[in-house]
């Protein structure tokens, strides 16, 4: 602060400060507080806003536990409420696509730091940012073509005798899944990619020189050193996952059902906005509390995602 | 215009560290005025204090008579060449030298006029249009030159401006330094931890270790009369005895040492036992006859030829090693390696010095 | 490295690049087959009836034209508090430092239909408690920028911050000493070493709001972007009129993308070439 003031004098820092104080306090954290304080009020006609039902409880966070469906995973059976169902059935299929993602991603980070001739990769970088360039609606929509009963995959792999008839893509999570990938790859790979490039190719060497195998080399050098990387590319790929509503729209099947598209129900079919904060608190603060026990069972810092 | 500046009992606090301690000093207008000190000894503290960035924690700064407190950077009549010099990267050599003639909001063609002015001052006339990474090291040190002067500041500060480049052109910058400032009569206060640049180029030279201002004074004052021990090491080399102070008459002592007793010049506070005396390689006599006083007895060890002057090396009978300097003009005879030879000096040639000031 | 493992690991680059490019040269592709569906199976033969219809399109225009007012305001006003925010972060230290600096960052990660609500909830109930109908408290396009610069300032914050990690605070130094006021330092001074950064920031920031749509769906009221169209019309009655669409998008990109290249190549050279003399 004082560094600030002798900086850039009186009037500057006092019109930066109100520009951070605009968008920290004004666009972020008292929006959030009045969701969170919206969570707890019942859904009433406009003319009852204030009146006498107009009072806090817990009844909107309680619809989670409404309406029982029966499951059976695993040859278990059992009744669970469906909204829970849909949440963690959103939690695990968003893990499934971080590690699809990472295992996609690394070998391609690794060879873009330390395989590909350097004076390529500036080239092979801008390549790889199209995609990301060109919105994520029409990211899904491509998939949404190729995956389709009579779409260009199912012709091209019949075409080459790898399958008798034509698959359905689009069932169950799979879609939504393989749509979620290839959206959110690239946030995984320049994290990673970004935390190899600044490990010393002498290491690798060394450790080449001493005969260890590569594997080995990768399990005890490379991905200690990209850790960091990893880690924050999988934190975003999650919460973009778990947070996403066009992919599991686009590309979601009868029997799927994204947490967020919950939520988009209470606000835009139900108009029960109430709800709907209660339901996207719900999604903000437990996705957090499950990358919070991640990043401890994976011994990550928070300053190493911070970067 | 040039300025005169007064420093006042000026500390200058890092949290618990004090970088600058009670800094007493004032330089008159026009004057060439070095601090001279090891690295990490508040130099550039003591600059950005005058130059306004950091306050002083207590004491006053006046330049021209005029207490600067409260007085920012951008208000004070003092031009500041920075250590790495600082020259805006993205403009133009000509509006790099312009620079603080913009913000004072003169016309361009004025301006354009003034830099050319500057740079021929400079001796670089033509790089007008280039850009700083299209310089060489000499060149930007003159440009920065020219950037500061063309504000026509009462005070320069230059922080050792001198330090990135090579010995040959260090040399040739220090004459055009000087006579950059003797035609604009701007006060020069020069930074550098080369005792040779400041020793050539100054009026005046303040020693500083550890904050302290040691001693002020023309560079003569400072090789022949330093106050302290520090002072004596840093500016020079000496071949150093430690003993203790006896009797004293017309300021010459008696001085006890495992290797004798000697007499030489008493400093100011230095007394008791523990207490050093300095001599001067080029003051130390060497010579096969015992010499009247302050007689050593040694063996001469190796000879090395410097040029203009010959380097003894010798160890005295009681293991000390000794130096001392010959003028290569064949007025004395140069002892060979393994000769027995005794060495001495002159009582008012050498000085018993206490060891440097640390605390106020 | 053995021969066989090169190769290998060449052929993964080669099938990674496909596996991002093949999808949209798919979805081009059906922009020019002449069938009521879009795909590229079965070819019914060229057409570019596709992008006539979109042209007839209207609502799909005015989509795109209020997209594009979007983008602006939303790269405008990240680029204002993102470079502020950016400086801010660069000039404090310790604990508030690391404070504010995580709740900059952690709106990246917030899910965007959690911004949306919240944004819309906020401004509507302010609009409720003063009993007005002033525009800026109701649903609206307006709203969607003001939650979508919540996160994409956060982008900005990053880009900016990284480069006024390598400016020499020594610069600001030299100019104050030669008496330019606080406000000629940032404009002469800071903002030039910083418009490469807040130029990147501000295309980063304008292609993220094109492409939000979490945010927008919760906020924009009755109003289409694009995005929010092209939704709708993938969820309806598709036809390749979107595909059409997409064709121009992807163009612009990799004319955009090209353009940036032969900028950063000329560059390159252009550096290689400025070498200081020797003296
Ligand atoms: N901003 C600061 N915070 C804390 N300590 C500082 C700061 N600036 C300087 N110091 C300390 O004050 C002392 C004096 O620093 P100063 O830069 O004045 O030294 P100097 O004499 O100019 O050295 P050099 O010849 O290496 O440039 C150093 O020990 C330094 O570590
Ligand atoms: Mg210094």
């Amino acid at each position: 602060m004082q560094d600030l003031l002798r900086r850039y004098g009186a009037g500057l820092t006092t019109i930066i400060c109100l520009l951070v104080f605009f968008w920290l306090a004004i666009l972020v954290v008292i929006p959030n507080i009045t969701l969170f304080e919206s969570s707890f009020r019942p859904y009433l006609p406009v003319t009852e806003v204030g009146g006498p039902k107009d009072v806090y409880s817990f009844d909107n966070y309680l619809k989670v536990f409404g309406g029982e469906v029966e499951v059976s995973p695993l040859g278990f059976t059992f009744l669970i409420p469906v909204h829970v169902l849909t949440f963690f059935l959103t939690m695990w299929y968003s893990v499934v696509v971080t590690v699809l993602c990472f295992a996609i991603a690394y070998p391609m980070a690794y060879y873009m730091s330390k395989i590909a001739n350097p004076r390529s990769v500036p080239t092979l970088v801008l390549l790889i940012f199209v995609p990301l360039w060109v919105s994520e609606v029409l990211r899904a929509f491509a998939w949404w073509i190729i995956l389709a009963f009579k779409g260009p995959l199912n012709s091209l792999l019949l075409a080459l005798g790898l399958i008798e008839a034509p698959v359905r893509w689009i069932t169950d999570y799979d879609a939504v899944v393989i749509g979620l990938i290839y959206t959110y790859v690239l946030f995984m790979l320049f994290p990673v990619y970004n935390a190899i490039s600044s490990l010393d190719t002498n290491q690798i060497e060394a450790a080449e020189d001493l005969g260890a195998p590569w594997w080995k080399i990768h399990w005890r050098i490379v991905l200690p050193h990209a850790k960091p990387g990893v880690a924050s590319g999988s934190v975003m790929v999650f919460m973009l996952s778990a947070g996403s509503l066009l992919v599991p729209s686009i590309l979601g099947s009868t029997t799927s059902q994204w947490f967020t598209q919950t939520i988009n129900q209470w606000f835009n079919d139900a108009l029960d906005w109430n709800t709907a904060s209660a339901y996207a608190f719900l999604l903000l603060f437990l996705c957090t509390v499950f990358v919070a026990l991640a990043m401890w069972a994976f011994k990550v810092k928070l300053s190493d995602i911070a970067k | 215009m040039s300025a005169g500046i007064d420093l006042e009992n000026v500390c200058c606090d890092f949290g618990s560290f004090r970088a600058v301690d009670h800094a007493n000093v004032s330089i008159q207008p026009g004057e060439f005025f070095s601090f001279l000190g090891p690295s990490g000894c508040g130099k550039t503290t003591i600059l950005r204090m005058i130059s306004g960035f950091i306050d002083p924690t207590q004491g006053s700064i006046r330049i021209g008579g005029k207490d600067m407190r409260g007085q920012r950077p951008n208000q004070r009549p003092t031009a500041l060449i920075f250590q790495n010099l600082a020259l805006f990267p993205l403009m133009p050599i000509w509006e790099n030298i312009s620079f603080g003639l913009e913000v004072r909001g003169v016309g361009k063609a004025e301006r354009r006029a003034k830099a050319e002015e500057l740079l021929k001052l400079v001796d670089l006339p033509g790089a007008a249009d280039k850009m700083v990474s299209q310089l060489s090291g000499g060149q930007k040190q003159r440009v920065a030159i020219a950037r500061a002067l063309a504000v026509e500041p009462q005070v320069m500060l230059l922080d050792e401006p001198l330090s990135a480049l090579d010995l040959k052109l260090r040399q040739h910058m220090r004459a055009e330094l000087r006579a950059i400032q003797k035609r604009t009569g701007v006060t020069f206060i020069y930074i550098t931890h080369d005792q040779g640049e400041a020793l050539a180029m100054s009026d005046r030279v303040g020693v500083m270790s550890h904050g302290r201002i040691q001693q002020i004074a023309n560079p003569r004052d400072i090789y022949n009369n330093p106050v302290n021990g520090f002072v004596a090491s840093f500016v020079g080399e000496n071949n150093i005895f430690t003993g203790d102070v006896g009797a004293t008459a017309d300021g010459i002592a008696a001085f006890s040492t495992p290797h004798g007793t000697f007499r030489a010049r008493l400093g100011e506070k230095a007394t008791g036992k523990g207490v050093k005396l300095y001599v001067r390689p080029e003051h130390t006599l060497i010579s096969p006859a015992q010499p009247a006083e302050n007689a050593i007895h040694g063996r001469v060890e190796e000879v090395s030829f410097e040029g203009n002057f010959i380097a003894i090396h010798a160890v005295t009978d009681s293991g000390m090693k000794m130096t001392a300097e010959l003028r290569n003009d064949g007025s004395s005879a140069i002892p060979e390696v393994g000769a027995q030879v005794w060495m001495g000096f002159d009582a008012t040639r050498a000085a018993i010095l206490p060891d440097a000031e640390t605390k106020g | 490295m053995h021969r066989i493992r090169l190769t290998l690991s060449h052929l993964y680059a080669t099938v990674f690049i496909v596996y991002l490019i093949a999808p949209l040269l798919v979805m081009a592709g059906a922009a020019f087959n002449d069938s009521k569906l879009p795909s590229i199976v079965p070819w019914k033969g060229w057409t570019t009836r596709w992008f006539a219809e979109m042209a007839a399109d209207d609502r799909m225009m005015l989509a795109f034209v209020n997209t594009l007012w979007v983008a602006a305001a939303v790269a405008i006003l990240s680029v204002i508090v993102g470079t502020a925010s950016a400086i801010l972060i660069n000039s404090i230290s310790g604990r508030v430092r690391t404070m504010i600096y995580g709740l900059m960052i952690s709106t990246i990660l917030i899910p965007g239909i959690v911004i949306g609500i919240s944004t819309m909830l906020l401004w509507t109930k302010v609009g409720n408690t003063l009993d007005t109908d002033f525009f800026l408290f109701g649903a609206g396009l307006h709203l969607s920028v003001l939650g979508q610069v919540s996160y994409i300032a956060a982008m900005v914050m990053l880009l900016v911050l990284a480069r006024l990690q390598s400016f020499d605070t020594g610069l600001e130094e030299a100019a104050l000493d030669l008496g330019a006021s606080h406000a000629q330092v940032m404009r002469r001074i800071l903002l030039p070493h910083l418009y490469p950064a807040i130029g990147a920031g501000a295309a980063v920031a304008f292609f993220q709001s094109i492409e939000n749509y979490n945010v927008t769906q919760f906020t924009r009221g009755g109003a289409d972007t694009l995005t929010v169209y092209v939704f709708s019309k993938v969820r309806s009655g598709i036809t390749p009129t979107i595909n059409a669409l997409a064709v121009i998008m992807i163009s612009v990109t990799i004319l955009a993308a090209i353009l940036y290249e032969l900028r950063r190549r000329r560059q390159e050279r252009l550096m290689a070439a400025m070498a200081p003399p020797e003296e």
